[in-house]
């Protein structure tokens, strides 16, 4: 049986800036899972989940030897930390909006 | 010939106003040969800026005076060289003040170095490209300065004086451990297959704490023990350029591949193009292992030719940011914040006729993230036509809709495309928690209206922080807990610059 989990719950995850540009790095715990987060947490999913807030293009590079995905996203701070108007100018919280993503894990590795 | 022996190199503050103490202990307890200090940003540096404008003597780190009164009574005895970017925007005052500093505490024969040269305010024009599209002249705010980040060359003469401390302005971040690293083992400006490791070094250590467990707690999650206390990080630096990653016995936080790992990629876009004014590093071949209690192993950083040009922040002129908040509680907290939000929006449009960029949050509610979720399914104008309420709302900057929606009652345009016509009014809805994809607040008891905007000038911002405030008494009921506050505002963006157009050079000075 495949399961659903929180993208919380088997990886963990880093945001930064760099003027109007954020990055979200994600690792898995386990890389074991590195493999589903390749296959289901993709930059055309983030664009799609996140598109009002990421207005611009969603770049994602692959680190498999870390285990990791790092999505690099244009114009995503709502002009970057020193325009935006937003409580979290930086887009600190970024990485927790992602991790929020369910993930779903196929029988093997569940 | 033996190989140099390993080079100990700490970081004692990750950002302008990172905590003292952490380096303190450092200073103490780590047998340290360098000790950096990063304290510039985007920000700090256009303020910097400022500060220099409106008094010569200033525009340096506010808390470098009270950094070098706690650390050179142990740095300079134990021969631990300190470098740092708290010059910001005048790093010859900051070294004058620390000269100053040093004899006052009786520390005679201390030798700061001043690295100058950064600022190419004047080297750039109006007709100057920036990296954002347009030219300088076309950003249409006050400009306030320029600076290149310069890198390790131009950091090693400062450190070839001999200097126990060195000052610069801004500087790459990297390149404030890439230059001790260079010294101590005798690399070459183009020895990349050293240089990228190094800048890998540099780039965990360079946000201090962000490395040793913070930035990283997530309970349930991620555990971190002691972050009220939590150690600043070392590196025990070899020879290849590879290192280990520590932090002092008895400290809080945490070292682990996870924190390592999460740091190696903190504001990278391409892992495998690191760019700094030193080389073209390759994190994308990082080693990352565990080597002991709170001791990483990394290695294995690549190397290229470093870029030709070197990137220079150029600073404008912002305006104001006008920040207010109210407080509903209890039963109903929700529909009166809400309420609150509209009757705002409503004044600011009407009554003043004010169209700055103006954002309405629900704290507790729906902020941060208020605009992040795209509905999908549900068209823009069906969407728009649903029970809207303005906690989830925001304006324009420049002239695109950063809120897809949910900001924009009926009938409102965003501000910049509006002109000068007020959005029309509405009746405040009832307000339906749960309404909003991704919210899962339920009945918030509790729940800060947040009204912020952008604004040309004080007087502009201040109306702002009026209308929430006069809500205690015109607006619904029981709302408390006003606080309100205007800050100037900076605006940076970034330009491409050929490297001849700086003018490093060092200056000396002695207690």
């Amino acid at each position: 049986m495949s399961r659903t989990v929180a993208l919380r719950a088997i990886a963990h995850a880093r945001a930064g800036d760099k003027g109007n540009r954020s990055n979200v790095a994600v690792f898995a715990f386990d890389p074991a899972h590195y493999d589903t987060l390749r296959d289901q947490l993709t930059a055309e999913r983030l664009k799609r989940e996140f598109g009002a807030l990421l207005a611009g293009p969603v770049v994602r590079y692959e680190l498999p030897s870390l285990h990791g995905l790092n999505f690099v996203m244009d114009d995503a701070l709502e002009g970057g930390v020193n325009e935006s108007l937003n409580l979290d100018g930086h887009g600190k919280s970024w990485s927790s909006l992602v991790l929020g993503l369910d993930i779903t894990l196929p029988p093997e590795v569940g | 010939m033996s190989l140099p022996r390993d080079f100990r190199i700490g970081c004692g503050a990750g950002f302008s106003s990172d905590r003292l103490d952490p380096a303190v202990d450092l200073a103490r307890r780590g047998h340290l040969d360098a000790l950096v200090f990063e304290c510039v940003g985007e920000r700090t540096l256009a303020f910097g800026h400022r500060d220099l404008r409106a008094d010569p003597a200033r525009g340096y780190n506010p808390l470098l005076e009270r950094r070098m009164r706690a650390i050179l009574p142990l740095t300079f005895p134990r021969g631990t060289q300190v470098i740092t970017n708290m010059g910001v925007a005048n790093p010859r005052a900051a070294a004058e003040r620390t000269v100053e500093v040093a004899r006052e505490l009786g520390l005679g024969g201390l030798v700061v170095a001043a690295l100058l040269g950064d600022d190419v305010s004047e080297a750039l024009g109006p007709e100057t490209p920036l990296r954002e599209g347009m030219t300088i002249g076309e950003v249409g705010r006050p400009f306030i300065g320029a600076n290149a980040y310069l890198g390790a060359d131009e950091i090693l003469p400062a450190l070839e004086t001999g200097a126990d401390i060195v000052i610069t302005g801004r500087v790459a971040d990297p390149s404030l451990f890439v230059a001790p690293l260079r010294r101590h083992f005798g690399w070459s400006a183009d020895d990349w297959a050293h240089l990228g490791p190094a800048t890998a070094v540099g780039h965990l250590l360079e946000c201090a704490a962000q490395v040793t467990g913070g930035y990283f707690a997530d309970p349930g999650y991620k555990h971190v023990d002691g972050l009220a206390y939590v150690g600043f990080p070392f590196a025990e630096v070899g020879a290849d350029g590879g290192a280990c990653i520590t932090k002092l016995d008895g400290t809080g936080g945490r070292v682990d591949e996870r924190t390592v790992k999460e740091q190696l990629l903190y504001e990278v876009h391409d892992p495998s193009r690191y760019l700094t004014p030193d080389v073209t590093a390759d994190f994308s071949t990082v080693s990352v292992a565990a080597a002991g209690d709170d001791r990483v192993r990394v290695g294995g950083a690549g190397g290229a030719p470093r870029p030709e040009r070197l990137k220079a922040t150029v600073a404008f002129d912002g305006g104001w940011l006008a920040e207010a908040g109210i407080s509903y509680a209890g039963e109903g907290a929700r529909e009166r914040a809400t309420l609150a939000g509209d009757i705002v929006l409503e004044r600011m449009r009407r009554v003043h006729g004010v169209n700055a960029p103006l954002r309405v949050d629900h704290v507790g509610v729906h902020s941060l993230h208020a605009n992040a979720k795209r509905e999908v399914g549900h068209p823009r104008r069906e969407r728009d036509g649903r029970s809207l309420h303005a906690g989830d709302a925001l304006v324009t900057e420049r002239g695109r809709t950063l809120d897809s929606a949910r900001s924009l009652r009926e009938g409102d345009t965003p501000a910049t495309e509006r002109g000068s016509t007020p959005g029309s009014a509405r009746s405040p809805h009832t307000g339906n928690s749960g309404d909003h994809p991704g919210d899962h607040s339920g009945d918030p008891r509790d729940v800060r209206l947040r009204c912020a905007m952008r604004a040309s000038s004080r007087d502009e911002a201040e109306l702002l922080l009026w209308e929430v405030e006069a809500l205690l008494c015109c607006g619904p009921s029981a709302g408390g807990g006003y606080r309100g506050a205007v800050t100037p505002s900076v605006v940076t963006y970034s330009a491409s610059i050929d490297r001849t157009m700086v003018s490093p050079r060092v200056e000396v000075f002695r207690a």
